[in-house]
């Protein structure tokens, strides 16, 4: 020792790091991923690779040479954008449509902001609708789960959603329902939709894997499933002919995906936990609002993101319960 | 019965309460002590000796100079080297007496015997001028003259003493030593306070991680129907007053405010037992208990410790200085201060000495704030760390005004969770000095 070092307290740190959280979210998504490929096989595999790999590259591509700062493209977050991308695709997404979407997510959703930390926008979700409203053909068609050495020519059809949005312009909810999986399919993921948003299980377990470390806390989640199931099972008990119950609705779709990591995402959602029921609530109600009386089968990527853009105002004006009551002294 | 602790923030960082169950060992005096003369919050003391004098053990070597502010005794016998600038633990080189210790001569009328007094029949006002005297401070770390707290201004009322003996700071493990070996002193002390304070109850709070000291207080206190002890769940910051007069009692000190604002007086352990020693033994606050430890150290103590022996000398008792240290901390480190050097004195406020090893003394590297929220989790007092850090940076010091950063305790419990380990704390201290300055500029218009 020649010299001591000096610094203002406090002199000890938590273990907590961003890589830390980074990977404890990318572990938590691994169960959700295995069951995507058990039902979407190496589509699945493909889409997930190119989509991490191109929104990795891209992130170290714009800040090496554009933005001309140390790259921090391995600082994991890169990482669950691209995987969370790949996760709200059709598996049979081509893969340069697949690096389109991660160059939006990264370069539009990401970069143009600042960088990790001053987004307004959910990246994936950026990337996502980027896709979705470029090419709405390629984004609505579904591969049928079990096909799992198909890739681009796998057969695809409508979701349950999309099934149920189109039945109910002419036929009654109990009339659909035999065309839709059962609750049990439904829970286990095994239906056509978006790569990693089919198995409300395993994003369930992501989710309790994710509170158990501490990376999120239950009351974006909780308050937005809560409201699509308080709202959705509202309409229901009034019209049960028009409007498919509340379970349907949760297990449906992104919902869980959507609550449990896209709207839980640190840089875009609110820092109190009166602001988090806000936007929670804000979500649950415009999805069910898209879903039920707007032009698309699923809203929930609408929902976050506009509410994303609601969280500078939230966070503005929504503050913490102080400890104590203000005196004047003097 | 759930144990109960504050409602709002607080973290719990590893205990590594490596001293605990050590026995408070009596350290002789060192071959020279520096005695600052502004050991305590408020205004530093007149000095009363010259140059060369000799001085004895426990003798008033400076006075009280102003209503806050308290005396300082000559905690060793000898002759005074030098009355100068020496570095202190806050780094700063400020006015110190030096003593060259010879014998250990005291003055009379000081009761040195460990005989336990029990029977007090002063009044207030004679416990309170008795406090002042020997110049007790607060000795959990803020060192406010005692005196001044035991004086309810006019138009409030106390109805609790609150005695902190939650050593809620990783590492020490000084008020644990105290409360298992000085317990029955402590009840007397206690009892003092009151008495000087004029409060019918008091309650005794220790973190659940000292289950001998809650057992051993319990017991000693089976008697006495106003003191009680109440065991709580072990969370940081639990020993800030605010933090600790929430837990016990529900009661929120309004910000701006004081304890006395909701008819609680809180005092720790430490203070309570020099009480004790002033009004029954006589004996000025000339020595306290001190947690030496560190990872590395070979032997980390708790010592009662002479006023004004350098903390080198701490070190070579508790076995030498290990080649790996990094960092010196006097106080925890949540909250302590780094020294700039070993030859600084212990003072009254020093609760412990914390080696850190060079691996654990550098900072992090800063990254980008991710909004993850957990700075406004860990808060004790509801404040958005993340958010005065962003204004501070800019120079914002009225937004940060509004934001109420001078409710901050400095408890560091934001910059200790941030995952981006972003200096939070660092910039709040900074605007509450402009802060401060705003507000004594606008006074002055």
């Amino acid at each position: 020792m020649d010299k001591l070092v000096v610094s203002p307290s406090p002199h000890i740190h938590s273990e907590a790091s961003v890589p830390r959280l980074m990977y404890g979210v990318i572990i938590s998504l691994l169960p959700a991923l295995a069951v995507s490929i058990f039902y979407f096989g190496i589509g699945m595999i493909i889409i997930t690779s190119v989509s991490i790999i191109s929104c990795i590259l891209f992130e170290y591509l714009i800040q090496k040479f554009i933005l001309k700062v140390r790259p921090t493209h391995l600082d994991g977050s890169a990482f669950i954008t691209g995987l969370l991308l790949a996760f709200c695709l059709p598996a049979n997404t081509p893969i340069w449509m697949v690096m389109i979407g991660a160059l939006a997510a990264i370069g539009i959703g990401k970069m143009t902001f600042g960088g990790l930390g001053n987004n307004i926008f959910n990246p994936a979700l950026v990337g996502r609708v980027f896709l979705f409203v470029s090419f709405p053909v390629a984004m609505t068609s579904w591969p049928e789960p079990g096909q799992w050495m198909k890739y681009a020519d796998a057969v695809t059809g409508a979701t349950p959603l999309a099934i149920m949005k189109e039945g109910v312009a002419s036929r009654t909810v109990s009339e659909i329902m035999p065309e839709i999986p059962g609750y049990l399919q439904l829970f286990l993921g095994n239906m056509k939709g978006s790569s990693g948003e089919i198995a409300a299980f395993a994003l369930l377990i992501g989710m309790l894997y994710m509170l158990y470390r501490k990376i999120i806390t239950w009351h974006i989640p909780v308050s937005i499933i809560g409201t699509v199931f308080l709202f959705t099972g509202i309409l229901w008990l009034i019209n049960p002919d028009k409007f498919a119950d509340p379970l349907f609705h949760i297990l449906s779709g992104g919902l869980m995906l959507g609550a449990i990591y896209m709207a839980t995402d640190y840089v875009t959602s609110p820092m109190t936990v009166r602001g988090m029921w806000i936007y929670g609530v804000g979500i649950g109600v415009i999805t069910v609002l898209i879903r039920i009386f707007g032009a698309y089968p699923e809203g929930v990527q609408f929902a976050i993101l506009i509410l994303n853009a609601f969280v500078p105002l939230i966070n503005k004006y929504v503050k913490p319960k102080r400890f104590g009551k203000e005196v004047k002294n003097g | 019965m759930r144990l109960k602790t504050f409602s709002q923030g607080g973290v719990h960082p590893r205990e590594l309460k490596l001293s605990a169950g050590k026995k408070i060992e009596i350290l002789p005096p060192p071959e020279t002590v520096i005695i600052p003369v502004s050991q305590h919050l408020g205004a530093p003391s007149k000095v009363l000796v010259e140059k060369m004098a000799d001085v004895k053990t426990g003798q008033l070597i400076a006075k009280s100079d102003g209503f806050i502010s308290t005396n300082i005794h000559a905690s060793v016998s000898g002759k005074v080297l030098k009355i100068d600038d020496f570095t202190d633990t806050s780094g700063y080189r400020r006015k110190g007496i030096q003593i060259k210790v010879s014998g250990d001569e005291w003055e009379e009328g000081i009761d040195r015997s460990d005989d336990l007094v029990k029977e007090f029949s002063f009044t207030s006002e004679e416990i309170r001028n008795k406090i002042l005297e020997a110049g007790i401070v607060g000795l959990g770390g803020a060192t406010f003259p005692s005196h001044v707290k035991l004086m309810v201004p006019k138009g409030k009322s106390a109805e609790y003493m609150i005695i902190n003996g939650v050593e809620c700071e990783p590492y020490l493990t000084a008020d644990h030593a105290l409360m298992m070996e000085r317990g029955e002193q402590l009840v007397v002390g206690i009892k003092i306070m009151m008495k000087g304070l004029g409060v019918e109850k008091a309650i005794l709070g220790i973190e659940a991680n000292k289950p001998d000291a809650i057992q051993k207080m319990k017991s000693l206190t089976e008697q006495e129907k106003n003191i009680h002890v109440r065991g709580l769940k072990v969370r940081y910051p639990q020993g800030g007053e605010k933090q600790l007069i929430q837990a016990l009692l529900n009661r929120r000190v309004p910000g701006g405010g004081l304890p006395i604002d909701v008819g609680v007086v809180v005092f720790n352990v430490g203070t309570v037992y020099a009480a004790y020693e002033a009004v029954q033994k006589n004996k000025p606050l000339i020595e306290r208990v001190v947690t030496v430890t560190g990872k590395s150290l070979r032997e980390p103590s708790n010592f009662l410790v002479r006023i004004g022996t350098p903390v080198s000398y701490l070190i070579e008792k508790c076995g030498g200085l290990p080649a790996d240290t990094g960092k010196v901390i006097s106080g925890g480190p949540m909250m302590g201060k780094a020294l700039t050097s070993l030859e600084v004195p212990i003072v009254k406020g020093s609760s412990g000495i914390l080696l850190m090893q060079e691996s654990e003394s550098h900072r992090k590297e800063i990254l980008p704030c991710i909004r993850c929220s957990k700075c406004i989790s860990a808060c004790p007092m509801g404040l958005e760390p993340y958010l005065l850090m962003a204004l501070g940076k800019n120079a914002l010091f009225e937004r940060m005004e509004e934001e109420k950063v001078l409710d901050c305790i400095e408890c560091g419990s934001c910059s200790y969770v941030c995952p981006s380990a972003r200096p939070l704390l660092d910039y709040i201290r900074f605007g509450k000095a402009e802060v401060n300055k705003l507000i004594r500029s606008r006074k002055a218009i």
